[in-house]
């Protein structure tokens, strides 16, 4: 089927920030699509409210809405620009429920817009758990059994038949939240009594649990003309009982016979068949593995985080066909990429074992619950490629990134069998660890099946590496074993820690050997066919090196690897833009990355693509073949910029000089540089023990922040406020020795300010000054900020512009820099400078129009600001004010604190953008999913401290007509302020409390600051909890309550502002300045 | 124990043995399946070759029962990258190095077998020879030459005719190597299945009054397999024809057309053929070296209902008059995705036996539903 007739201009909507179960991957998906409608002819219209995507560049969509992605938003955009199709099915579980919002209240219909691909009835069937079981017992494919009930009493009628364990699933709340697998009759009643609870329509669904049993995965594709293929199948490590995005995976399956891998991709095929799927599908099974009797656990209509898996495992590209499809191709019709004869009508075959290992937050949230369920933690993900499984795993811990150098933990060689054997019955991240460490104590491997049914297979293979590191550590094992050890994958650093050497001496001793890697092409077709994908992975076990060089200058870039709390898609973001840069200045350009959810990971992103983790040797390796002229580490995060000490043993690194980024994150020199400059910072120093630590907090004054060194996203940072506290601190929160000291800093609460440069060691341009709402002491990742800055002074303005310039300079800063400061008292303060890309500049080339990727490139390579006619200095700004609003995903990590502080927490951010501040702000928060009601009751319990703000924002609430309800102490103030206040009980005065009204839903907003101090604020954590688990907005820094309820009734007062596309902003932006108001 | 596989034009990989301990002889071939090595191994059209599949870890299910494809392992030798130390399966019923030891096979493991099949994608399959012994390569090499040509068909087929009995339709299937996956198929829908042997002459079969004749699968030159082509050209007309894989090239030739060698063949699961008569592409498991010219089927009244996408090599034909359909693919699959059943069931159906019901309804079914 040709090209669907009387399509001209096709909506696609995006996915939003990034959260906990949505990631970069529908950049990556969402991305293609774009580009795989423009090559049909096609006029795209985009609308998602996360920013630092490559999906919401200008040159991606011919409009771009970086607008909140709700209901009355996207019915504005589609009467606006009037698209004839509406492609969903790339943007997540939430640009599929947008869909069926605009279908449902008959915008579609109103509009006259078509939706692409799948149909409504079809997600309809895949989506209702009650619809898709039914189908499926229709069609003959088995499904746990299960029941739907709506009170406790017939949870245990049905647990009493059916017996324990079940799975319960809340009905309608997001991603699972709230459910849970229920063992025992307490858990059972607790958890469907809180699911009960938490389904707005008191639904929950019970299904007999299948844990134990084989999870896998399909992902396939259909046509309209009902042609069906199976692109990959995937495998879970962990077995049934832990989702799929927190479960290590490998494509394709190991420990299938042909005709149980057959058996389950013909009823994948089937499924699509039956639910009428037009594009990408995922289709999740659990196999017996005693039987071979499989059941059908769930569909997901779309492409999905499995389908950008599935697509760089493969070659195949899910996304971009999944396009096609929907704007009425047949899969024959539409090319094969890889080879650009042959069609994608075909199943890809490989010739690899590929691994996924998720990246979880538990590192930053120590107080977490790391148990594994049916419910995502993992914020991210890392994928490794190998001829072996062991070398795919080893590859794949060390791309996570957890500080780990293989399959080997040190805090758990010196736990007692006992407590391993406990941890691996209720799993958590480390259970492959855990699973290792047995092994190393002699336990079996049915033993440890027994246990967690992770498949004998899989377990065997952790046993070589275990039985290897043995072997190893015998007399005289180097080098003999030394290639048996790299064929299992073991790293450079791992088998020197083995045998007691230093690195660079194993190093020396494998190369005299003449150890190396080669590079093997991911080819879609097992090398069967000629292709010519630029696509590479190492391994030691074969001979034939297929990665061979150019003969063109080249250069390499590191990418920022698995996205996690402080390191996100806006590093993934920064990359992009320097490899499409680096091509257009003529050089080849090689990405190295591991990340299979992203942009940069798509084969045609770069010249050349290695799979591969991001480690010293890793990269080195690639550098001993392609024999770069320069490595480029700045846009890579603090992955990349970790490297660049290592690299430059090998390789010029490009841009600004390792000595400099030295001094910009070791202490003492950056304190020395910020002196010899007169730029002023806070006072503070560095203790190497707590009396050093207290002297320093004594000579500064208290409150002082403190950190142990070298963190990324403020791991274990605090704000201390007596001795008390900052022994304790020392005691129990860090482990300091002479290599890791602590940071002790005098904390000012002042107003934080942060930019964004682009340096040639001359000069700088700024492309704005963004401005915080919160006080320093939020942690910049989880601050709104506001651009251009609201209320700073040109001085003050003029001093951070000084500052900016005299660090690039002092520095000799080529490309990105990143610089915050505090203001306290007038005085201009540097926190840091981080001489990198960062978060924020996606955020700032969009709202700015400032290429500051591209720009930073074309310096690294040579040229000045002046000779690519760049203007320095700060840039004039623009009438429109964007908010950067970060979100985070509190569902779904249980026991963590929601309170903010210097640690981040947050996991992706939206916009807001418009010409006045309020609406811009008031769309922030839209978009980042806290909703503006115009009336309803607001919840306040405060801090002592903040009872002044308290009272301002209440009298203001009350102005507005809002209810107010606070717990005694802050409700004792409110009356003072003559305020009417409902006052509500604090849990230990009995129920019906403060927890009780949010859970009800009684409550709209919960504005409860942080107590100063580590008194143990129990009741205050307990509401923040609860609020989270309920999602009610719970808004912990005065300064983001004040913001919020500015919004609110700014909300109130005004409608919607019609929606800004990007490529209007500077129209916008000079014609609201002309009109003067 | 040190191995080795040497390619005709001296190319040698080194690997380590395992199996039974020797030298063999054969054409190297590759398969791309990802699973289903036990299938390969035991399916007769692999005689004469060695294969080496290009994923590079087999072994890993052991043997299972129940798949494989005739009573033992016809290749002349396997070459893999990476053998499974501890396989393991609920059907597990030996362990792949056993298995190979036991039936006189030896194969190599810790081969760049991606390095190999790149080798003979370039080259077009070569002949090539196994050992676990220190003759030099030359001599290996010169050896190779002196390889006369053996009749597959006949060291794979049955020497005597053996039945399944059901009380459905009588299928004769003409063993050229069938594969046991396809006599499952016709018996569990209650055929009786007569095996005969490729020998057997056509007024022979007739006297069996069948409802059909399938002509199976097998290894070799089709050119070579004279007495089943003349038993087709008897036969066509009188009954009801079925041809797959050779069988398919066999009654191609039958029907005056001719075959020509493939570079290197078609050896795996993903083979995307289109059924010109629905327009609808199927997966396919394939296993052969040769294929039916084009060309040559002009005139014969023949018409081509299927063609591989990628190469637009003949997949399947029907006679415009006679009950005469071929398949080049493997619709009984074992290895190999299950797309095409729907062919063996009406070849079932046309000698009149129960075709199975369609399990899963398509859409408009399932719409249908919706809309209650
Ligand atoms: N019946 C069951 N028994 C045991 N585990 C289950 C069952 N159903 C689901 N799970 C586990 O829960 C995870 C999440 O369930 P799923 O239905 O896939 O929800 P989601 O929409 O969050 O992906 C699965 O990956 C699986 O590991
Ligand atoms: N001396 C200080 N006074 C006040 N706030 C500070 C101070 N140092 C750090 N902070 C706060 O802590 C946050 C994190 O500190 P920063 O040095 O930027 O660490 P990171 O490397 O994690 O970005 C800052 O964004 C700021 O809000
Ligand atoms: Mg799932
Ligand atoms: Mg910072």
């Amino acid at each position: 089927m040709p090209l669907r007739t009387g399509l001209e201009k096709v909506m696609v909507v995006g996915s939003g920030p990034i959260i906990i179960g949505q990631a970069a991957e529908f950049d990556y998906a969402g991305t293609q699509a774009c580009r795989a409608l423009r090559e049909e002819g096609l006029s795209v219209v985009l609308l998602n409210s996360n920013p630092a995507t490559i999906m919401t560049d200008a040159e991606v969509a011919d409009r771009v809405y970086l607008e909140p992605l709700r209901l009355d938003v996207a019915t504005q955009i589609i009467r606006a620009e009037r698209p004839q199709g509406l492609l969903a099915t790339l943007g997540g579980q939430v640009g599929l429920n947008l869909a069926v919002e605009l279908s449902r209240a008959g915008v579609l219909e109103q509009y006259g817009v078509e939706l692409l691909g799948t149909s409504l009835a079809s997600i309809q069937m895949a989506e209702d758990r009650l619809l898709f079981k039914e189908a499926m017992e229709r069609a003959g494919h088995p499904v746990p059994l299960s029941a739907i009930v709506h009170r406790l009493s017939e949870a245990k009628d049905f647990a009493r038949r059916v017996g324990l364990p079940l799975v319960v699933r809340p009905a309608y709340t997001l991603g699972g939240t709230g459910g849970g697998l229920a063992r025992t009759y307490e858990e059972f009643e607790l958890i469907v009594a809180r699911g009960l609870k938490l389904s707005p329509i008191s639904q929950v669904l019970l299904e007999r649990s299948v844990e134990g049993w084989k999870e896998i995965e399909y992902e396939v594709m259909r046509d309209l003309g009902g042609n069906c293929v199976a692109i990959c199948a995937m495998e879970n490590i962990d077995p049934m009982g832990i989702h799929t995005g927190d479960s290590i995976v490998v494509a394709p399956t190991l420990t299938l016979t042909d005709r149980e891998n057959q058996k389950l991709r013909r009823a994948a095929l089937d499924i699509i068949c039956t639910l009428g799927i037009a594009g990408g599908c995922n289709v999740q099974f659990a196999l017996d593995p005693r039987t071979g009797q499989y059941c059908v656990i769930e569909v997901n209509p779309r492409v999905s985080r499995s389908s950008a898996l599935a697509s760089k495992a493969t070659g195949y590209p899910i996304a971009r066909v999944a396009t096609k499809i929907a704007v009425g191709l047949d899969l024959t019709e539409i090319t094969n990429p890889v080879t650009g004869a042959t069609s994608a009508c075909f199943e890809p075959a490989i010739d690899y074992v590929v691994l996924k290992f998720p990246r979880w937050p538990f590192d930053k949230f120590r107080g977490a619950n790391r148990s594994l369920g049916t419910q995502m933690k993992a914020t991210g993900e890392v994928m490794a490629i190998d001829r072996t499984f062991e070398g795919a795993l080893q590859k794949a811990i060390r791309s996570a990134e957890t500080g780990a150098d293989g399959l080997y933990l040190r805090e758990l060689a010196s736990q007692d069998t006992s407590s391993l054997w406990q941890a691996l019955e209720s799993p958590d991240d480390r259970r492959m660890f855990i699973i290792a460490e047995l092994l190393r104590r002699g336990r079996e491997v049915m033993e440890i099946h027994a246990l967690c049914h992770i498949d004998p297979f899989f377990l065997e293979g952790i046993k070589r590496i275990t039985s290897m590191e043995a072997r190893l550590m015998e007399p005289g094992a180097l080098p003999g074993l030394l290639r048996p050890a790299k064929e299992l994958g073991f790293s450079d650093a791992r088998l020197a820690a083995i045998a007691g050497l230093d690195v660079e001496h194993l190093q020396r001793l494998r190369w005299e050997q003449g150890i190396e890697p080669v590079y093997k092409m991911v080819d879609t077709c097992a090398a069967e066919f000629e292709a010519t994908t630029p696509y590479f992975y190492s391994t030691y076990r074969a001979r034939e090196n297929e990665a061979v060089p150019t003969g063109r200058p080249k250069v390499l870039v590191l990418g920022s690897g698995p996205i996690r709390i402080g390191q996100g898609i806006e590093f993934d973001y920064s990359s992009v833009h320097a490899v499409t840069s680096l091509r257009e200045a003529g050089l080849e350009c090689i990405m190295l990355n591991n990340n299979p959810e992203t942009v940069s990971t798509d084969f045609n992103a770069s010249d050349r693509l290695y799979f591969e983790p991001l480690t010293a040797e890793d990269v080195m390796s690639v550098i001993r073949l392609e024999k770069p002229v320069g490595v480029v580490v700045q846009f890579g995060g603090q992955t990349a910029i970790n490297l660049a000490s290592e690299v430059a043993k090998h390789a010029l690194v490009l841009g600004t000089s390792v000595e400099s980024l030295d001094i910009s994150e070791d202490r003492e020199k950056f304190d020395r540089l910020l002196t010899r400059l007169d730029i002023p910072r806070p006072p503070g120093g560095t203790a190497f023990d707590t009396t050093q630590a207290l002297a320093i907090a004594h000579r500064v004054g208290y409150p002082v922040l403190v950190r142990p060194s070298y963190v990324l996203g403020g791991r274990s940072m605090e704000i201390v406020y007596n001795d008390e506290d900052l022994f304790e601190y020392m005691r129990s929160a860090v482990v300091v020795s002479d290599r890791h000291p602590v940071l002790v800093d005098r904390y000012f609460e002042g107003r934080e300010v942060e930019v964004d440069a682009v340096a040639d060691g001359e000069d700088v341009l700024v492309p704005a000054i963004m401005e915080h709402v919160e006080r320093a002491g939020v942690h910049s990742g989880d601050s709104i900020a506001m651009c251009p800055a609201q209320s700073l002074a040109q001085p003050l303005q003029d001093t951070i512009i000084d500052y900016t310039r005299r660090l690039a300079r002092g520095l000799n800063v080529r490309g990105l820099m990143n610089v915050q400061f505090v203001i306290k008292d007038n005085q201009v303060y540097v926190l840091e400078a981080n001489l990198r890309s960062s978060r924020t500049v996606p955020f700032l080339t969009k709202v700015t129009g400032v290429p500051m990727v591209p720009l930073a490139t074309r310096i690294i390579l040579g040229a000045s600001l002046a000779s690519l006619g760049a203007q320095t200095g700060l840039v004039p700004p623009s009438a429109l004010v964007a908010v950067k609003v970060p979100v985070f995903s509190w569902a779904k990590l249980t026991a963590v604190d929601t309170g903010l502080g210097p640690e981040m927490k947050s996991t992706g951010e939206v916009i807001g953008v418009d010409v006045d501040a309020a609406e811009a702000l008031a769309k922030g928060f839209l978009a980042a999913g806290v909703n503006l009601p115009g009336a309803g009751t607001v919840l306040l319990s405060v801090a002592d401290r903040d009872k002044p703000v308290g009272v301002e924002l209440g009298r203001a609430l009350f102005g507005a007509g809002y209810h107010l309800m606070a717990t005694r102490g802050t409700a004792r103030s409110l009356e003072a302020a003559g305020l009417p206040v409902e006052t509500v009980a604090k849990l230990d005065e009995g129920s019906p409390h403060v927890l009780d009204v949010i859970a009800t839903g009684q409550v709209v907003l919960v504005i409860n600051t942080l107590t100063r101090g580590k008194v143990p604020q129990r009741d205050g954590f307990k509401i923040r909890r609860t609020a989270a688990e309920f999602g009610v907005p719970c808004l912990t820094s005065p300064d983001t309550a004040a913001a919020a309820v500015r919004a609110m009734l700014h909300r109130k007062s005004r409608p919607l502002a019609g929606p800004v596309a990007l490529q209007q902003y500077e129209a916008v932006g000079r014609a609201h300045r002309s009109t003067g108001s | 124990m040190r191995g080795r596989l040497v390619l005709e034009d001296g190319t040698v990989y080194e690997g380590r043995a395992f199996g039974r301990p020797g030298t063999a002889f054969g054409e190297v071939v590759f398969n791309t399946g990802m699973t289903g090595y036990q299938e390969v191994l035991t399916d007769p059209s692999y005689c004469g070759q060695i294969v080496t599949m290009t994923y590079p870890l087999i072994g890993n299910t052991g043997i299972c029962e129940g798949d494989s494809q005739s009573h033992r392992p016809f290749v002349r030798g396997l070459v893999v990258h990476q053998l499974c130390a501890t396989p393991s399966h609920t059907r597990m019923i030996g362990r792949l190095d056993d298995y190979l030891y036991g039936h006189g096979i030896l194969a190599l493991e810790g081969v760049d077998t991606r390095a190999l099949t790149r080798k003979l994608r370039v080259h077009g399959t070569m002949n090539g020879a196994i050992t676990s012994g220190d003759a030099p390569g030359e001599e290996l090499v010169r050896q190779l030459s002196c390889q006369g040509p053996s009749d597959l068909v006949a060291e794979v087929a049955t020497g005597r005719p053996w039945r399944v009995f059901g009380d459905g339709p009588h299928l004769v299937v003409v063993d050229l190597g069938v594969k046991l996956n396809l006599i499952r198929y016709f018996s569990r829908h209650n055929c009786t299945v007569t095996v005969v042997p490729p020998t057997t002459p056509a007024e022979d079969i007739l006297d069996m009054d069948p409802a059909g004749v399938l002509f199976s699968n097998g290894p070799g030159d089709p050119a070579d397999a004279h007495a089943a082509i003349g038993t087709a050209r008897e036969l066509l007309g009188k009954t009801r024809l079925f041809g797959i894989c050779l069988g398919h090239q066999v009654l191609a030739l039958a029907m005056g057309a001719r075959t020509f060698k493939l570079k290197y063949g078609h050896r795996g699961g993903n083979h995307p053929v289109r059924d010109l008569r629905t327009n609808h592409v199927q997966m396919t498991a394939q296993n052969h070296g040769y294929a039916v010219v084009r060309e040559s089927l002009a005139g014969l009244g023949v018409d081509i209902t299927h063609t591989h996408l990628h190469d637009a090599t003949v997949e399947g034909l029907s006679h415009r008059r006679l009950p005469v359909n071929t398949l080049q693919y493997h619709p009984e699959v074992g290895p190999g995705p299950n797309d095409s059943e729907h062919l063996l069931a009406a070849f079932l159906t046309s000698l009149g036996g129960q075709a199975p019901a369609q399990k899963a309804p398509e859409f408009p079914a399932a719409l249908a539903y919706q809309g209650e």
